[in-house]
């Protein structure tokens, strides 16, 4: 539990987000909907996201932006009090 | 009643009403309901004034699909389908000067829009694609196989959905619109249903091009969640309402008919209609309830991008279409022999064929499917009731 919110967010991510080859040239910013993160994926990866991080997303964050890279997803988990350590 | 509503009315009673049995059996488009409503300019209503429309609103729209879904399901479904076009077009143009120009021509010379969002081969998802848009220096080539485009021959424009480029993933897709002129169609599969005959929903391969300036610059994840779902359900649920009303009124007619020749007797199919109307009044809740919301929310991307909003549009197309069917069931079994006959003042052949295809165009199936995974992710509803 020790590594940064965002590489936490990415090994999530990668089980978790049905994404189809190229996952290691995605950088925290890049879009993950035009990397083929599909809508029916994106709830799943939210499941994933609060089962990891022992969080519920509450109503106004879950919308396609919140999942829309890395960057965005640990914002988002942040907001709800996700504390990274120092990266 | 809005003047467009009352234009829509005259030509729903007086046109679209008289040929809709020929329409329907000869499985043809309904070609003089369709130069009417041009002629009362009733395509553009949604075009704003900023481009020379009248800047109608939703609801204006969804009342002229309800009272054209009492006189001629096809013609209501044709007005239906391309105003969900131009509503995606109207919410996510921009300031893309093509885009702009094209409503202008809209308005100016009535464009019917047709839609190509299926696709052969992604399993009836229309939210991936196969086909993508081939860009070279500014222009694009688009080879799109779709297993439906509905009056596609009868259209000036198509709306095209595909991936954004040849290197994108299946779910990373723009919609393009493509003037008539500027595509090729070929038949690969005629239109010969059960109902809803004058759609004229053929099978093509659609091959077309165009300069990238058509394509709509909103991702269509956008345009889908934030207009092309939303006014969807809410326009099927209008026409579907109209639809239903229309049963009831002839079973309705059949039963004052039966009090008149026994009065004092109550006709067998007097309760029967009794409770059908209930069913009817709910139908029109749900509609109406929707479309506030959708009103409502309008203003906010994020509401209209949230599941809950999701959910309840997708529900809206479950329960309409499914009071349909039932509605005009009981119509056909309160008017008995005179509803199953196809030369009956009282016959609910036509009406009970069409309604059939709401459950299955976009099979509520799908539907239930797409909102048990968005469930997954929905909270308890924390809005006060009143």
């Amino acid at each position: 539990m020790s590594a940064p919110l965002k590489v936490r967010v990415r090994a999530v991510l990668k089980t978790a987000g049905s994404l189809q080859g190229g996952f290691d040239a995605l950088e925290d910013s890049s879009d993950l909907h035009a990397a083929g993160l599909t809508s029916h994926a994106t709830v799943s990866l939210m499941l994933a996201l609060e089962e990891a991080f022992d969080v519920e997303f509450p109503d106004r964050l879950l919308r396609r932006k919140t999942f829309s890279s890395i960057d965005a997803i640990a914002d988002a988990l942040a907001e709800i009090g996700v504390r990274d350590v120092a990266a | 009643m809005t003047p467009w509503l009352a234009a829509a009315r005259a030509v729903g009673c007086e046109i679209a009403g008289r040929y809709a049995d020929d329409v329907d059996a000869q499985a043809r488009f309904p070609s003089e309901a369709l130069s009417a409503l041009k002629e009362q300019g009733l395509l553009g209503i949604l075009v704003p004034e900023s481009e020379g429309g009248p800047g109608a609103d939703i609801a204006a729209v969804v009342s002229i699909c309800h009272e054209l879904g009492r006189h001629c399901a096809s013609t209501a479904m044709i007005y239906a389908m391309h105003q969900i076009q131009v509503a995606c077009i109207v919410r996510h143009a921009g300031p893309n000067p093509w885009l702009r120009e094209f409503m202008r021509r809209l308005v100016r010379e009535q464009l019917l829009l047709a839609s190509a969002t299926s696709e052969a081969g992604v399993g009836g998802d229309v939210r991936t694609s196969i086909c993508a848009l081939d860009e070279r220096r500014g222009k694009f080539t688009l080879t799109k196989q779709a297993p439906v485009i509905s009056y596609g021959e009868h259209c000036d424009a198509i709306l095209v959905t595909a991936r954004r480029t040849l290197q994108s993933p299946p779910s990373d897709q723009v919609i393009v619109v493509v003037p008539r002129a500027d595509a090729s169609l070929q038949v690969q599969e005629s239109w010969n249903t059960l109902g809803m005959r004058g759609t004229c929903s053929n099978g093509y391969r659609l091959a077309a091009e165009g300069e990238m300036a058509q394509v709509i610059p909103a991702p269509y994840a956008d345009v889908s969640a934030q207009t092309m779902l939303p006014t969807s359900h809410l326009v099927w649920g209008a026409l579907w309402l109209g639809l239903a009303t229309e049963a009831l009124s002839r079973a309705r007619s059949f039963v004052r008919t039966e009090a008149k020749k026994k009065p004092g007797v109550p006709p067998v199919g007097a309760a029967r209609l009794a409770a059908a109307g209930v069913e009817l009044q709910s139908m029109k809740g749900d509609v109406l309830s929707c479309l506030r919301r959708y009103m409502d929310a309008s203003a906010s991307e994020d509401t209209l991008a949230g599941i809950p909003f999701a959910v309840a549009m997708n529900n809206l197309k479950i329960l309409s279409s499914g009071k349909l069917v039932r509605i005009v069931g009981e119509a056909m079994l309160i008017c008995g022999l005179e509803g199953y006959r196809n030369d009956s003042a009282f016959s609910i052949g036509r009406l009970l064929r069409d309604a059939h295809s709401a459950v299955v165009m976009v099979s509520n199936d799908r539907i239930a499917a797409n909102n048990a995974n968005l469930g997954l992710a929905l909270r308890d509803d924390p809005e006060p009731l009143a």
